[in-house]
């Protein structure tokens, strides 16, 4: 899994660089577009994977001291969080395709959808990793001794997470 | 387990705090080298902790823990190296 993890993020790391390297060339055009942003959205949705993430590590420490119920509630708390950012990044995209806002408008929104969309997917799989790891958690498959599968897992989550956290201020707040 | 679990709410805070003054920059306008320097460090910081704490990296696995903190060190340069350059 760590080595998925690592390849994961190279991905996402050449095109975070990548997207310096447009912006440097294209700075004004880059600052003018990123006004257009729901930065309340990015940082709500930012809220919501910390809390998510802060969630399933709990439940991972609830699992190590063989608390199999506790772990499964935080697991849900951690999908609530989750299935709330993918609201709100919905009602996102949502008003912008209704501006007719497309990965075509300019460079800047071909970033902004391509990045934002290709993490949007990575939400989804970790978010039914994260059903997976509930359903088996209340069902008592997990224990302090055989937790490698939920701590696999969690490590997936924060890695989306951690994706999110370089994610947000690139694209939403530095200019 | 209340040891970790106070941990991690105190780790779970320090992100929340950072993410809100991450906001508040942006919202409040602040632009330039030094506005643009401390996001990054925050976003580093953030980064950091989710690595070291919820990840739980912390003085173990210690090959994954330094090609995941290169990661986020590398594209946070590059990026702000990238900002430099472009003003």
């Amino acid at each position: 899994m760590w080595v998925f993890i690592l390849a994961e993020l190279s991905a996402f790391g050449l095109l975070f660089m990548v997207y310096g390297i447009a912006r440097m060339k294209h700075a004004a055009l880059f600052d003018e577009m990123q006004l257009t942003l729901d930065r309340n959205a990015g940082a709500l949705n930012t809220v919501l994977l910390i809390t998510a993430s802060w969630c399933v590590a709990r439940a991972v420490a609830a699992i190590q001291k063989n608390a199999g119920l506790t772990s499964a509630r935080w697991l849900a708390g951690g999908i609530l969080a989750a299935v709330g950012f993918v609201v709100v990044k919905l009602f996102e995209y949502g008003a912008k395709f209704e501006a007719g806002i497309n990965l075509d408008t300019n460079l800047f929104y071909m970033f902004y959808l391509s990045l934002t969309f290709f993490h949007f997917m990575h939400v989804i799989l970790g978010l039914v990793i994260l059903l997976f790891l509930w359903r088996k958690t209340r069902s008592g498959g997990y224990t302090a001794e055989n937790c490698l599968g939920m701590e696999t897992g969690a490590s997936y989550w924060h890695m989306v997470d951690l994706v999110w956290i370089v994610l947000f201020p690139l694209i939403y707040v530095m200019r | 387990m209340k040891g970790t679990s106070t941990l991690l709410d105190g780790v779970w805070l320090l992100l929340i705090l950072g993410t809100g003054f991450t906001w508040w920059l942006g919202e409040s306008g602040h632009g330039g080298p030094q506005a643009v320097m401390t996001i990054l460090v925050i976003a580093f910081c953030k980064g950091l902790l989710v690595i070291q704490e919820f990840m739980a990296l912390r003085g173990v696995k210690r090959l994954w823990q330094g090609a995941v903190v290169g990661w986020l060190f590398v594209v946070l340069v590059v990026n702000m190296a990238a900002y430099w350059k472009g003003i």
